[in-house]
């Protein structure tokens, strides 16, 4: 080549561009630093642990029970899943088996919170991709589910609801008409999103064929959930290793095929309608009975678990004489003036005792400020449930001091966004927003 | 002269003011459809016990949310104005300006009624008479990619320079697109001025069909539309904004300058509304009304002022304009955004071949028929 010709030749320069952390589509903060040729990108490297909260040493710092709230904060879109394998694991720890009652909330409440999870995940992409009322659809029906949630808890997101043992409050009365209305609405709102989008060419064109992964390099990375499943892998943890009460239910698990972003979104859209299928099929089923369990595996009354001095009433408390409703909206009715705890250092005395003699404030005092709660044996155990995105671990070591001495998260977002670069290296810049909403990632439980 | 000048200013506040009422129509619309209220949050109450009466009559405005437009420039007027530090400041400042200048000067060859007569004097309902207002619109809505570049290109910023980019050739491709789809109007009436294009949709076929464009050119007509959209740069067609991809050209813009852009949007909007009323719905005819008043098919007449029929024509040009936009807007909360190649395939590879087969098929079927 002459020299003249090869100044002519015209000098290209990839450009570099960092998506994030402060991006629209980033959900949380991450960075993916992009280097593109045009809109195409040809190599892509994400940095995390831009959410980095230290939830497994701080786990380490506190007691058994004081780890629950910060397990909510994990994956803050279904949260009550994230109790639940916390707890299972610590029951693994000590071999408590929870009553039937009590599985059976643990299974519909997760159900419940799965659901909420891909109505947020399908609306927050398809908003991503410009079909915003498909998105408040979504989010209005993930609403109506927030609303039981709030009924069961008392809260919408930060629920601290498992407790280990069992559950913290039974369901309110008129549960069950409520929970299935909501289903039926739900059941309503996911058929509409599904005219709106399955079968819209825009949409479809714009997730078919995008961040594909084969089945074998989403085995190797260790992907699970949906997005192992889009590849055509037909693993569910609650079909493969079933705990609570999985296994009594008929339920279908979704499989794709191609392990594109279309697959996934179809994957998640009838896992939806399959959970709706496990509640209603375990409303059906639920026996009644007590819902917590001490750690010596005995039942613990409905009426130790209701503590009306949380609601601030706590004047002439322990002279008052009651019957009891062990819901959380029992909290207004009257307490049991001698409400004992079968196992002093597992369960929180009674606030009337807190606050009205010198036992049960030690009792307390001792439970929350010396770590002297709950000691489950030395040992380890590992539990793993069927999070929204796939399989969520707890590992627990046990000193046998009331600390564990180490909690360890799986969490099913970490390795999936470890396989981001594979997912997005040669498309456009413009298939990085779908492919990331497919991915799902919670900066809470992916930076812990 | 003046009335030239009188009429100018009518249309450009008339449009700025739709342009703005258009803010509000979107956020209803959109809210309309989402099971939502939609924002009624600025109110504007007098504090005074004697202005109760005043405060009454403020009421309805005040729930429908009619005031956000008004809260809107404020609060866009009264915004830092930023600069990206190593951005061109000239050219940064000019973006804005370019492109409402472009998207507002071709309403001036839009006709929105036939003749307004008052006493002896004449008024033509079109600020400037064009024989070739076709081809004066189309320059000016090119020119307006002008704006979006330079905006792209002087923020000094990599989301707004690929914003930019993606605009160039996004409008370059549907301008071409949506010139080629009314070609076949343009051939069925034989006129580049659009008072003429307008004035032939006022016959009849087979006696009761009113001869407007979208009878004779049903494929031109979609396809318009379909280009048309892409020209406004929203939603399905928004890849030059791609609020969660890209962000978008105006990424480093904020205040009156971002407004403007924004303006521009919605200004883009009813010029397509304005231009597919034009093009395809007879722009300002009401079927069956000609000079004198209603002449219906079988028939009998009705009699009619001209002021009457002027006022007939102008407001049967906006009806039609307001519910095109309403039409867009409804599209654009319905549908997902394309990604770029697939955009460009739709244009080229779907669009344009049509509107060609459309041509041609249209001058046989003049030349034959």
């Amino acid at each position: 080549m002459t020299q003249a010709a090869e100044f002519k030749k015209t000098r290209t320069e990839s450009m570099l561009l960092n998506v994030g952390p402060s991006h629209p589509a980033m959900h949380g903060i991450v960075r993916i630093i992009t280097e593109l040729d045009g809109e195409n990108v040809l190599s892509s490297d994400v940095e995390i642990g831009y959410l980095h909260r230290a939830f497994e040493k701080s786990s380490e710092q506190s007691g058994y029970l004081q780890v629950m709230p910060y397990t909510d904060r994990l994956n803050y879109v279904s949260p009550l899943i994230n109790n639940t394998g916390y707890c299972l694991a610590v029951e693994k720890l000590f071999g408590l088996d929870v009553t039937e009652r009590a599985k059976y909330i643990r299974v519909i409440m997760c159900e419940i919170s799965r659901i909420t999870d891909h109505l947020t995940c399908v609306g927050a992409s398809a908003m991503e991709l410009g079909a915003f009322t498909a998105f408040l659809y979504m989010i209005k029906a993930r609403d109506y589910l927030y609303k039981i949630i709030e009924d069961v808890t008392g809260a919408r997101l930060t629920i601290s609801y498992m407790r280990i043992g069992g559950v913290k409050g039974d369901l309110p009365a008129g549960f069950e008409g409520k929970c299935r209305e909501a289903l039926a609405e739900t059941r309503k709102v996911i058929k509409e999103c599904d005219e709106l989008l399955t079968k819209n060419r825009i949409f479809v064109d714009r997730l078919k064929d995008t961040g594909v992964i084969s089945k074998e390099a989403a085995l190797g990375y260790g992907i699970t959930g949906p997005f192992l499943r889009s590849t055509g892998v037909d693993y569910d943890v609650r079909r493969a290793t079933p705990y609570l009460v999985y296994d009594r239910f008929d339920f279908e698990v979704p499989v794709g095929e191609h392990g594109d972003n279309y697959d996934r979104y179809l994957c998640r859209m009838d896992e939806m309608e399959q959970s709706i299928r496990i509640i209603e099929q375990a409303l059906d089923q639920i026996p009644q009975g007590p819902v917590l369990l001490g750690t010596d595996g005995k039942v613990i009354p409905a009426e130790d678990m209701v503590d009306e001095a949380k609601m601030g009433r706590v004047e002439g408390l322990g002279f008052r004489v009651a019957d009891f409703d062990p819901t959380l909206a029992g909290a207004n009715k009257y307490m049991y003036p001698e409400g004992h705890v079968n196992n002093k250092r597992a369960e929180l005395p009674p606030k009337e005792d807190t606050y009205s003699n010198i036992e049960g404030l030690m009792n307390h005092f001792k439970m929350i400020m010396d770590g002297h709660g709950i000691r489950p044996p030395k040992g380890e155990a590992y539990f793993p449930v069927e999070g929204a995105n796939g399989e969520l671990g707890f590992y627990i070591v046990s000193d046998g001091t009331g600390r564990p001495y180490r909690v360890r998260v799986r969490p099913p977002c970490f390795v999936i966004v470890a396989a981001l670069p594979v997912l997005i290296n040669g498309g456009s810049l413009a298939d990085i927003v779908p492919t990331f909403g497919s991915v799902n990632m919670i900066g809470g439980e992916l930076d812990r | 002269m003046m009335i030239t000048i009188i009429l100018a200013i009518v249309v450009f506040t008339t449009v700025l003011n739709f342009a703005a009422l258009h803010t509000w129509i979107e956020r209803k619309q959109s809210a309309l459809m989402q099971d939502r209220i939609g924002a009624n949050r600025a109110h504007v109450v007098l504090p005074w016990k004697w202005a109760a009466p005043v405060n009454w009559l403020l009421k309805p405005i005040n729930e429908l949310g009619l005031f956000h437009p008004i809260a809107d420039a404020i609060k866009m007027f009264t915004k830092e104005d930023y600069i990206p530090p190593f951005g061109d400041k000239f050219l940064h400042t000019l973006a804005p300006f370019l492109s409402l200048m472009f998207a507002m000067v071709g309403f001036a060859a839009i006709p929105f009624g036939d003749k307004l007569v008052i006493g002896s004097h004449i008024i033509n309902l079109q600020v400037a008479p064009l024989n070739v207002a076709v081809l004066y619109i189309f320059a000016m809505m090119s020119m307006g990619v002008y704006g979006v570049v330079l905006a792209g290109f002087s923020s000094n910023n990599n989301y707004a320079f690929l914003g930019g980019m993606r605009a160039a050739s996004q409008m370059l491709a549907y301008e071409i697109t949506l010139g080629a789809t009314i070609i076949g109007v343009v051939m069925i009436f034989g006129s580049l001025d659009l008072q003429q294009i307008v004035r032939g949709q006022g016959k009849l076929i087979f006696g009761w069909i009113p001869m407007w464009g979208i009878f004779l050119q049903p494929i031109g007509f979609l396809l318009f539309l379909a280009a048309g959209l892409a020209e406004t740069k929203r939603i399905p067609y928004d890849i030059p904004e791609g609020e969660s991809e890209i962000l978008g050209y105006f990424v480093e813009y904020s205040g009156m300058k971002f407004g403007m852009f924004f303006f521009t949007d919605f200004i883009e909007t009813i010029m397509i509304a304005a231009l597919a009323t034009t093009f395809f719905l007879g722009g300002w005819q009401v079927p069956y009304l000609l000079a004198d008043g209603f002449h219906f098919p079988w028939g009998s007449m009705m009699a009619l002022p001209s002021l009457a029929v002027t006022f007939l024509q102008v407001f049967s040009f906006s009806f039609k304009v307001i519910a095109f936009c309403w039409l867009f807007m409804t599209i654009r909360w319905t549908l997902p955004r394309f990604r770029y190649d697939q955009l460009m395939e739709l244009g080229w590879k779907g669009i344009f071949p049509i509107a060609l087969a459309n041509i041609v098929v249209t001058a046989a079927l003049l030349l034959f028929v």
